[in-house]
């Protein structure tokens, strides 16, 4: 099963991983991680904006590209758009498998494409001015990772 | 008759507005007559990647977009 969302709204990461586990009964294991909104000293806000023929086809080809690397019964990866708050839920992966490590290396995987190479641009609010984020050098070593 | 330019991240505060209409056709040397300064410099420069109707092209100076045609304008994305 794959499940890939764009979510405009705040969203309840137990209320998706919940069915998500339901629809895939014999798993051995499922593996889940939440991305939160950082309170980073004095960030107000967040803003997540996206193109909407790119960046959820480029979802769900990672998602995708996930079920044909890992050995999963179905993977589940959401994420916010629009304008967030320090600790508000901004991005959803899940992955169930017959055998736990499949699970954690597919999150892990899907995780590190997500922070580097989808497609996003991301601005942040503090003292009331709005800034955009550069990519981080760090996320891209993150995704060489995966290349070997 | 138009070709709709989509600026996404930073380049829809360049640009002052997240969309603009141009009239169709346009080609390489149409977009960056039409693109001065600030836009301009992204444009002619390796960061900025462009996509018509959601495909990204392999060489932007390929670009022929005609009537109806959407053109995004992508700078580096920041990832999620």
């Amino acid at each position: 099963m794959k499940d890939v969302r764009l979510l405009s709204e705040p969203f309840n990461p137990g209320q998706l991983v919940g069915p998500f586990t339901n629809a895939h009964p014999g798993l051995g294991g499922v593996c889940t991680f939440v991305g939160e909104v950082r309170g980073d000293g004095d960030v107000e806000a967040l803003e997540l904006m996206h193109y909407e023929p790119l960046t959820l086809a480029g979802m769900d080809d990672l998602a995708e590209q996930a079920l044909a690397r890992f050995d999963l019964m179905g993977i589940l990866i959401a994420h916010r758009v629009g304008e967030m708050r320090p600790g508000e839920p901004i991005v959803l992966v899940s992955a169930a498998a017959r055998h736990r490590r499949d699970a954690i290396r597919a999150v892990d995987f899907a995780m590190d494409h997500l922070k580097s190479d989808a497609w996003f641009w991301k601005r942040e609010r503090r003292a009331g001015e709005w800034r955009w984020i550069d990519p981080r050098p760090e996320d891209h070593a993150d995704l060489e990772r995966w290349t070997s | 008759m138009a070709v709709r330019l989509v600026f996404l991240g930073k380049l829809a505060d360049l640009a002052g507005a997240s969309e603009r209409e141009l009239a169709a056709p346009i080609d390489w040397p149409a977009l960056v007559e039409a693109l001065q300064g600030e836009l301009g410099e992204w444009l002619a420069g390796d960061k900025l990647k462009l996509a018509v109707n959601g495909a990204v092209l392999a060489d932007k100076r390929a670009l022929q977009a005609r009537d109806g045609d959407e053109v995004a304008l992508l700078p580096p994305v920041s990832g999620g």
